[in-house]
């Protein structure tokens, strides 16, 4: 094979252009689909990612009603034309993973206690991938959760970090995270200052390791002002107050 | 393995109270991990096994080598392939059927752990590039659980790939042959796998069975022999404070080193 190509240029910047700890261009829009309760469509660097939520709902099947609190279900798929290679539309045991690691970074901010003997329902769609796009699905889906008025203790918001060339960069694309060497999917629950999702791949000394989980909890709490920004704008319009303002009426 | 069973509110305090005091209901500290058995060949049809206890949990992995074509993206690799079934004979809360999620959880996070220490060399199980490679699968039979399947599973795995031999191909004539002779499958790092469960405040080495109904967090993290962090999970629907993070980080250095030594002696 070709040697390794280098990821990052001779001015240090990276071969998108972007600084070590740059993050890629993110829009955020909520409440995009009719008939879901919530939903949330996030664009992240070549990511379009849809998220619905339906729920609280009746659980089918039954056997599986949890009597103190809701069955938060969710699903990460990716759509056959969203990748190189057609994907089989089928789930793989990457998406199942995705889908229970997914899970399991969004029930702790869920009050899930509120809502016993229902299903919540999360569906996550891939269109187009690029790197990160579990953290991409993460952060829209808890818009998701919240635009459809489900009881939450906080958002969660994901970025992934890694080591590139060596050094840590922040938000991989996904040439980077194909031919980088080290690939820290992080998501956190931004005002409570918790980790719900802590995947690493690569090759980090301790050091890089830390500073790599630190800065994307940085970057993540970046991202979280925008996905704030998004949620105000779908229920207050041009009209959204400051946050300021939010902060003292809080 | 799924959390079904149920631990009485009154073991779980004691627990919490026994780790306040730095001790754990089976007299282990909490950064003690349980006695490791490894015994590699066990399996004769297999190119490489081994059955691994850790505690009272036991597996036992095993490696067939065959030769495939190889993925285009990357025609000059040999596949590995790292798979788990939890056998219905494991627990009595096992059952047949396809795999669950948590045993396709735990085959990927073993494989990533092996992966991307790079232990095996897949670049020199290429034997005509794009046409021909050797594949190297490793499934793992969790006979019985007692907790902690994923640093089980990833032990036997390394074991059995530690001592694992291939039949050799060779091009002759523009044919791939296979040789009368069997060569070592191309190994070099070893990870190795620690996985940690939060009790109350406290993070335990190596959970048991009971330890991990107590839990509401567990944290995987797998190191190699330069102490560098190669692969990590945290499971369960719960959260983790950044600074339990960076203590799990050193813990899993720490602790990796000393069962590194335990494999590499099983295994030489």
């Amino acid at each position: 094979m070709e040697a390794k190509r280098k990821l990052i240029r001779e001015d240090g910047k990276r071969l998108d252009g972007r600084k070590w700890d740059e993050l890629r261009p993110i829009s955020l829009e909520v409440g995009l689909l009719k008939n879901a309760d919530g939903s949330a469509y996030i664009q992240w660097g070549k990511n379009k990612i849809m998220a619905a939520v339906y729920g609280p709902k009746e659980v089918h099947p039954k056997h599986q009603v949890l009597p103190d609190r809701a069955l938060l279900r969710t699903r990460y798929h990716m759509a056959p034309f969203s990748v190189d290679e057609r994907k089989n539309p089928a789930p793989s045991r990457r998406e199942i993973e995705i889908s229970k690691v997914i899970r399991e970074a969004l029930v702790p901010a869920v009050i899930v206690e509120n809502y016993p003997r229902t299903a919540i329902e999360v569906w996550v769609e891939v269109l187009q991938s690029d790197g990160g796009s579990r953290v991409a699905g993460i952060t829209a889906a808890s818009l998701a959760l919240a635009d459809a008025g489900i009881d939450m203790r906080d958002l969660v918001v994901g970025c992934s970090c890694g080591i590139v060339d060596s050094q840590v960069v922040a938000d991989l694309d996904d040439t980077e995270d194909k031919e980088g060497s080290g690939d820290m999917p992080v998501a956190i629950m931004p005002n409570l200052n918790l980790v719900t999702l802590l995947q690493v791949d690569g090759d980090y000394t301790r050091e890089n390791f830390q500073k790599a989980f630190e800065l994307a909890i940085a970057k993540g709490k970046e991202v979280y002002a925008m996905q704030r920004e998004a949620l105000t704008k779908k229920f207050f319009g041009d009209e959204a107050p400051s946050s300021a303002e939010m902060e003292e009426s809080a | 393995m799924k959390k079904n069973y149920v631990v009485e509110t009154i073991r779980k305090a004691q627990m919490v109270e026994l780790l306040s005091r730095g001790k754990r209901l089976d007299e282990r500290t909490p950064d003690q991990h349980r006695p490791i058995t490894i015994q590699t060949g066990i399996i004769q049809k297999a190119n490489g096994s081994a059955i691994v206890t850790l505690g009272n949990t036991e597996v036992i992995a095993g490696v067939k080598v065959a030769t495939g074509t190889p993925f285009p993206d990357t025609p000059n690799q040999g596949l590995l392939v790292v798979n788990a079934e939890i056998l219905p004979m494991a627990s009595p809360y096992a059952e047949p059927g396809p795999p669950s999620e948590d045993a396709i959880e735990l085959a990927r996070v073993v494989d990533r752990g092996v992966r991307e220490s790079e232990m095996v060399d897949l670049k020199k199980l290429c034997i005509v590039e794009g046409k021909t490679v050797y594949t190297v699968f490793v499934d793992v039979n969790i006979m019985n659980v007692d907790g902690n399947l994923f640093d089980a599973t990833s032990y036997a795995v390394v074991s059995a790939l530690r001592t694992a031999k291939m039949k050799k191909y060779v091009v002759e004539n523009d044919k791939v042959v296979a040789k009368d002779e069997m060569i070592p499958v191309p190994v070099d790092r070893t990870p190795v796998s620690v996985t940690l469960a939060r009790i109350g405040d406290t993070l335990v080495v190596d959970p048991n069975s009971e330890e991990e109904c107590a839990m509401d967090m567990r944290v995987t993290i797998t190191t190699d022999d330069d102490g560098n962090i190669c692969a990590s999970q945290k499971g369960e629907a719960s959260t983790i404070t950044p600074a339990q993070v960076l203590e799990a980080a050193d813990t899993s250095i720490r602790i990796g080193r000393e069962i590194r030594a335990q494999i590499l002696e099983a295994t030489k």
